[in-house]
């Protein structure tokens, strides 16, 4: 390219060369992009309908409907067997995914707030222990943390006989972790209603109180009212009925528990496994976002007069969170995405089921094609929602 | 002072004493960093109590109970299991991945020709040692030598089939050799790919900018596992019939692809840094773009970025163990595939097999991590704020 890159200007444009005018080039430069991909994008779709005829392969989705013809063990929102379609596969290993996620994200936040304050703690040992965790989790691959927890110690607990019983009447054994489950009798649907109840009261409560303090400065106990309503609402409701709620308890048979709901060990290892090794990468980020709060803002914090607590509260963690959200969210993205190791230890995710389907039918493109439109679409509704938040809690500026 | 004869004035100074015992040495360290308050007593008492519960099983579990050496298995069950450890006995079985340490390494790789392997490794260390120390002197040569010469003598050395070295196909190949061939790979592609992106997405050509933001935002969004297995699946369709594919370089491409794509947003972020005046100075001293990207921009924008940068690797480098699900063995799979090995099966294998790829691949990515924190002191220059 030419050394001179200078844009022409007025009347002398005309007499510059067309080779030298970076406008021109530019288009130049874009036109043979766009034959060199086209081009690319050709000889790939000619390659590939070759390849198929070739290999005698049909291609399109239709075969979404066929018999899947295999089984899932773990389906525990649809109903789902072998005589189900590959479509109702598809949707049990995306509904698995969804779940281990959103459990792994909650976990994952709670471990990686404590250990990242930790850090910050004027305690030499909590601040040491919390290192240690960071810097052992950080740097050893997710995919090796699954195994350790899958092969290392899930499945050397024992049998199913031998249980290890823990509190409240929850049982771990090499087939997983059975606890009670809950058995809504009779009118408990009124406990749910009262919950919702109770969650749109806190709504409303949250934004009265908020409007009076603007008013008058008086603060209204939103904390506790919101408890009592979001908790005491279902309690209420369940007590008009009698309480229809009962549990059926694990029981110990002659070769394994009997009722009870259970979790397997392959949705446990990648559980803890995700929220474990996540936790590390969030604690760096509230650390880095609670260090990034300037120390004036704390101190002019206290010479007004506020305590530590209301100080931490209300001056140094809303300023925090514009810092430690956009990181977290690209976490949770990661652990999302971290979920499809799943199909290492046969838990039946979407990356799983589907690479059982591309097994049976070789249908690599039409699967692929779904593996991305699923994972894009929660990339994009997530960098969405979180957008949102993050407008809503952006500094406002005069 | 003004000298006084009155007797009750002190004449000389007093002697310096020493603070009191809580007030200096341990003790003071002891109350300032752990008692200063009933809370921090509190919670200095509960972290004392999780590691008086936690370490000694490890300790005991990873040395003292150990097994070290050991012909098979017997050595790492207890008697009701077939070995001849007592009963309730727990401890790290060594011995297993001891006998198997050279499976570890080189994979199912020859071993006649594991001097290859030794020596393109020891080729390795001796450039990227004065490489990584800033005082060495002859940086650029050594830098061309490590990421252009010592690749094809690397790849003539491990793939033979010339001056009378025997052909050894990629299936053999296996472990921690396949792990560092892969991410040595990844880093050496995607860093350029990863800057030409950058700028691409930079750019002020539409189409460009477009099939730039199209590629990075697509890979970001999918987990390496569905890159790896498109690019299994899809590549050999995408081919011309006939034409196969190593499967090494299978992975290669993808994860070389995924890196890149991450490699382009850290580098973006450096760019976004630099001043808009650095533009416009090089503009007006009439330097091309290639010429103001090459000697202006980017030398400043990776500076920016190479804590990131090498946090990447860490990442790509951990990441290689996800070619382990395309049934490839690299060292977590080959660790893996020998848990089912008869001789060695235990309930101890999988664990200590598992605890020492960890330890490998921990140290590798907290090297990277510790060097990149010395980096990141050296150059700073003072634009950090």
């Amino acid at each position: 390219m030419a050394s001179q890159d200078i844009t022409p200007v007025g009347k002398d444009s005309a007499k510059v060369s067309l080779l030298n005018d970076p406008k021109f080039r530019g288009y130049i430069f874009q036109a043979v992009a766009v034959l060199v991909i086209a081009g690319l994008v050709y000889w790939m779709v000619n390659n590939t309908i070759a390849n198929l005829q070739r290999a005698n392969l049909a291609s399109g989705f239709g075969f979404l409907d066929g018999r899947s013809g295999f089984d899932i063990s773990s389906s525990p929102y649809l109903a789902y067997s072998s005589d189900s379609t590959y479509l109702q596969a598809l949707w049990v290993g995306i509904l698995n995914t969804l779940t281990v996620a959103f459990a792994g994200i909650i976990t994952a936040t709670i471990i990686g707030f404590i250990i990242g304050i930790g850090r910050l703690s004027h305690n030499w040992l909590i601040r040491k222990i919390c290192t240690v965790y960071v810097e052992v989790f950080r740097n050893i691959p997710p995919l090796l943390v699954i195994f350790f927890w899958y092969s290392g110690v899930l499945s050397v607990l024992p049998q199913a006989r031998q249980s290890i019983s823990l509190p409240f009447n929850t049982f771990l054994n090499n087939r997983g972790f059975f606890f009670p489950a809950p058995v809504f009798g009779e009118g408990a649907w009124l406990a749910g209603v009262g919950l919702l109840v109770g969650i749109a009261g806190t709504f409303f409560v949250r934004r009265w109180a908020y409007k009076r303090q603007m008013a008058t400065g008086q603060q209204f106990p939103v904390g506790w009212t919101s408890l009592g309503l979001i908790v005491g609402l279902p309690v209420l409701a369940l007590a008009i009925k009698g309480f229809p709620l009962s549990f059926d308890y694990p029981v110990l048979g002659a070769f394994n528990l009997k009722g009870g709901s259970q979790v397997g060990p392959e949705f446990m290892s990648l559980f803890l496994a995700l929220s474990f090794y996540t936790a590390a990468f969030i604690a760096e980020i509230v650390r880095a976002g609670i260090r990034g709060v300037g120390k004036g803002q704390s101190e002019a914090a206290h010479a007004l007069g506020l305590r530590a607590g209301p100080t931490t509260r209300l001056v140094v963690v809303p300023q925090a969170m514009r810092i430690i959200i956009p990181p977290l969210t690209s976490q949770y993205l990661n652990l999302t995405k971290n979920s499809s190791l799943a199909v290492a230890i046969g838990y039946p995710d979407l990356v799983a089921v589907g690479g059982t389907i591309l097994n049976q039918t070789n249908r690599s493109i039409e699967v692929v094609t779904i593996w991305l439109v699923v994972y894009l679409s929660i990339s994009v509704l997530t960098s969405l929602f979180m957008n949102w938040f993050n407008a809503k809690m952006a500094l406002v500026e005069r | 002072m003004v000298d006084s004869n009155l007797s009750f004035v002190r004449t000389e100074m007093l002697q310096g004493q020493t603070p009191p015992l809580a007030e200096r040495g341990v003790v003071k360290w002891v109350r300032t960093n752990l008692f200063a308050t009933p809370i921090d007593s509190v919670l200095t008492i509960f972290a004392l109590l999780i590691i008086a519960w936690f370490l000694p099983p490890v300790i005991r579990w990873a040395f003292i109970e150990a097994s070290w050496v050991g012909p098979d298995r017997s050595v790492c069950a207890t008697v009701a299991q077939g070995g001849i450890q007592p009963e309730g006995w727990s401890g790290a079985c060594w011995a297993y991945v001891n006998a198997n340490f050279n499976q570890f390494m080189y994979g199912r790789y020859p071993i006649e020709e594991h001097w290859r392997v030794n020596l393109v490794g020891i080729m390795f260390v001796l450039l990227l040692v004065p490489l990584l120390i800033p005082k060495v002197p002859y940086k650029a040569l050594n830098a061309i030598t490590f990421f252009f010469i010592f690749p094809i003598v690397a790849f003539f050395l491990l793939v033979g089939g010339w001056l009378g070295l025997s052909y050894v196909e990629t299936p053999l190949w296996g472990g921690l050799l396949v792990t560092l061939v892969i991410s040595f790979v990844g880093i050496c592609v995607s860093l350029p790919l990863g800057i030409i992106l950058a700028l691409g997405r930079r750019s002020k050509l539409p189409v460009i900018k477009m099939l730039c933001v199209i590629f990075i935002e697509t890979i970001r969004g999918v987990p390496l596992i569905t890159v790896l297995f498109m690019a299994s699946y899809m590549l050999p369709l995408f081919l011309p019939p006939g034409v196969t594919f190593d499967k090494l370089l299978r992975a290669l491409i993808g994860v070389a692809l995924f890196a890149s794509a991450y490699m382009a947003e850290v580098v973006r972020g450096g760019l976004q840094a630099i001043p808009k005046g650095q533009y416009e100075g090089a503009d007006s001293l009439g330097l091309g773009y290639w010429q103001k990207t090459r000697l202006i921009i980017l030398p400043q924008a990776l500076k920016l970025v190479i804590p990131s940068i090498v946090n990447t690797f860490i990442g790509l480098f951990k990441d290689t163990s996800l070619v382990s699900v395309i049934s490839m063995f690299d060292l977590l799979g080959i660790v893996k595939q020998h848990f089912s090995d008869a001789n060695w099966a235990s309930p101890q294998t999988p664990i200590s097999g598992l605890v020492f790829a960890g330890f490998v691949f921990w140290i590798f990515c907290f090297g990277m991590s510790r060097y990149s924190l010395f980096m990141e002191n050296r150059l700073d220059t003072g634009h950090k704020r």
